[in-house]
């Protein structure tokens, strides 16, 4: 959808902002840019609607050559998001994001209601913020109307230049959920710069790591980046803590999950621990007969205090199972789960259904296995 | 009779106010010739200060030249072009002259801050707006000029005042305004009827200034009101604020 063909811009005094660049971002993808302040990722972003024009070289858009087509059309066509949003301060929200389809010329009745879905859409009540201007939002809500003003064209690309950088970290992380549901529902083909590791490995598909003067020095996946840094750039810029970074971008698969000894809830004590004791574990899961997680239950601990003698049911006795974590989300939100509630065990679902769950030892086989088995090269 | 009762008396005389030399005919006179040298300084100083401060070219040249008019004094400038023989003559021009000579102590101000309003938008802004496609002229006119609009006006309000309060001078040139009392008190040594004429100066150029205040806060969109100090901080050394009625 995008490329960058040998691209290469030159300043004045003979030395680079980038050199030689060449990329492709394939459609409905989203590809982070990073890398340090310098190494030219603004520039390379603006040489898609041609507020820079390469030195040298080709920037293709579907198949085009954006050298040859008109740029104010070209920008018409393709959403722009700035930190700050740059919103215009005299014009109140619903005329900000009105702003595109104005100059596309589209009728009166068409852009009101394109301005209603868009901010219901970057989940702001058109009711109660169409009307408000720029100085009475937040940060975070100015950076939402920033995002529907660049979707309200229908742009098939859209252009992010640290667009959550100027709001502080927990709405940064909510924005940054937010805007990945919004893409899994719009596929735009999406370039997002940012000098932020850890906010690429979140948002990319595809990660292109920036070195000083625009050279690129990788270009593949946030797990392959961080579990193979193609050069010691790389390795340096995503830092020594990149095996915690990689917890975010590994899913927990079905193999990851360990499937402990089960009893139903009216099995006695006495089976549940013949039960523990066939698996070589202390704890047994409480399963309901169609499949359902009611809770845990360690015989050994309960022996001693049996009120019914060998009749007592393990329903009686099981602790009740709180936290779960559901299947494919990250092993940082599980590593999270688990310290929060200090437990050993933490159940995984696959929506409704629980599968097992994921102990220490387990968790740390799939990092192990992110990496393809082989040891961090430092 | 001592010197206030004498102006007081003057002041409450009627036969002062009517008549083609009364007050009102005087006052009407004064506004016309500073509206029709206001208006024509807004035009050429607005235009030329917002395409400089759009463009971000010639602005030096342009401001110092601008600046350094006004170091020509306006009594001067109203008597050398009233007398002059090229363009206009005295009798049918004491009106082009000194309208001429009000627009060239308005424009400055104006220019100035136009061109400073329109430069110190927020580049941020301005990147937006070029960024979804707006074309030169729209950049200028749906988001340069509306933003810098405050400003523009501080620099109207600043020319306002000090046109209406110099357009006294024309009544040297034949031009019957609120001067007219001023000088023919001063050449019969009426001096209650020189103070007349000019507390009617100073009275009508505060009013003026008080009206362009709640133009200024009518026109300025509510996302961007904001306090005088703002834009005093906001301002540079450049800026022309508005400091009240001179000459």
């Amino acid at each position: 959808m995008i490329s960058f063909e040998a691209v290469s811009k030159r300043y004045g005094n003979g030395s680079y902002a980038v050199e030689n660049f060449t990329l492709d971002v394939a459609e409905g993808e989203l590809c982070v840019l990073v890398g340090p302040s310098g190494g030219g990722k603004t520039t390379i972003l603006r040489m898609v609607n041609r507020m820079v024009e390469p030195t040298s070289g080709q920037v293709l858009v579907d198949g085009r050559d954006v050298a040859k087509v008109d740029r104010v059309e070209l920008r018409r066509r393709t959403g722009y998001v700035i930190q700050q949003a740059g919103l215009f301060p005299h014009l109140k929200v619903a005329d900000n994001v009105a702003s595109v389809p104005h100059l596309l010329g589209w009728d009166r009745d068409r852009v009101r209601s394109r301005v209603s879905e868009m901010l219901e859409l970057v989940g702001l009540d058109p009711g109660e913020f169409a009307d408000r201007y720029p100085n009475e939002l937040s940060g975070g809500q100015a950076q939402r109307v920033g995002v529907a003003r660049a979707l309200a064209g229908d742009p098939p690309v859209l252009l992010m230049d640290e667009p959550f950088g100027a709001v502080d970290p927990i709405a940064r992380g909510r924005l940054q959920q937010e805007f990945l549901g919004l893409q899994e529902r719009l596929h735009k083909t999406v370039m997002f710069v940012t000098h932020d590791v850890d906010e690429a490995v979140v948002m990319g598909n595809r990660i292109a790591v920036l070195s000083q003067g625009g050279r690129l020095q990788q270009y593949d996946t946030p797990a392959e980046v961080l579990g193979h840094p193609a050069t010691s750039f790389v390795a340096d810029f995503i830092g020594a803590d990149r095996g915690l970074r990689r917890l975010a971008v590994t899913p927990i698969e079905v193999g990851d999950v360990y499937v402990p000894p089960a009893v139903r809830p009216k099995a006695s004590i006495a089976e549940a621990a013949a039960a523990v004791a066939a698996a070589g574990d202390h704890w047994a899961a409480v399963v309901s007969d169609n499949g359902r997680l009611l809770g845990w239950v360690q015989p050994a601990e309960v022996e001693d205090r049996l009120l019914d003698g060998d009749g007592a049911t393990v329903d009686r006795y099981m602790r009740p199972s709180g936290s779960r974590v559901a299947l494919g989300s990250s092993l940082k939100a599980a590593f999270a789960e688990m310290l929060q509630q200090d437990a050993a065990w933490l159940p995984v679902f696959d929506g409704d259904r629980y599968l097992g769950v994921l102990t220490p030892d387990t968790l740390h086989a799939a990092l192990r296995r992110s990496i393809g088995g082989e040891p961090v090269p430092v | 009779m001592n010197f206030l009762s004498q102006v007081w008396q003057f002041l409450t005389t009627g036969s002062h106010w009517t008549g083609p030399d009364g007050f009102l005919a005087q006052i009407k006179s004064q506004l016309e010739l500073s509206a029709v040298a206001v208006v024509a300084a807004v035009v050429a100083g607005v235009g030329l200060g917002a395409l400089l401060g759009h463009t971000g070219r010639g602005s030096f040249l342009v401001l110092n030249s601008a600046n350094a008019a006004r170091a020509i004094p306006s009594f001067a400038l109203v008597t050398l072009i009233a007398i002059q023989p090229f363009i206009v003559r005295l009798q049918q021009g004491g009106f082009v002259a000194a309208a001429i000579t009000m627009f060239a102590l308005a424009v400055p101000p104006i220019l100035t801050n136009a061109y400073v309003g329109v430069r110190d938008v927020d580049p941020a802004v301005r990147s937006a707006a070029v960024a979804m496609g707006m074309t030169s002229g729209q950049l200028l006119r749906q988001v340069e000029l509306p933003l810098a609009l405050p400003i523009v006006m501080a620099g109207v309000r600043t020319a306002a005042v000090e046109v209406v309060a110099t357009a006294t001078l024309a009544a040297y040139v034949g031009v019957a305004d609120l001067g007219f009392n001023i000088f023919a008190g001063l050449d019969t040594r009426n001096n209650a009827e020189t103070f007349s004429g000019a507390l009617m100066v100073a009275v009508l150029a505060l009013l003026v200034d008080l009206l362009l205040a709640s133009l200024a806060r009518a026109v300025t969109p509510a996302g961007t009101r904001v306090s005088t100090r703002d834009v005093r901080q906001r301002g540079t050394g450049l800026m022309w604020r508005h400091a009240g009625a001179r000459g």
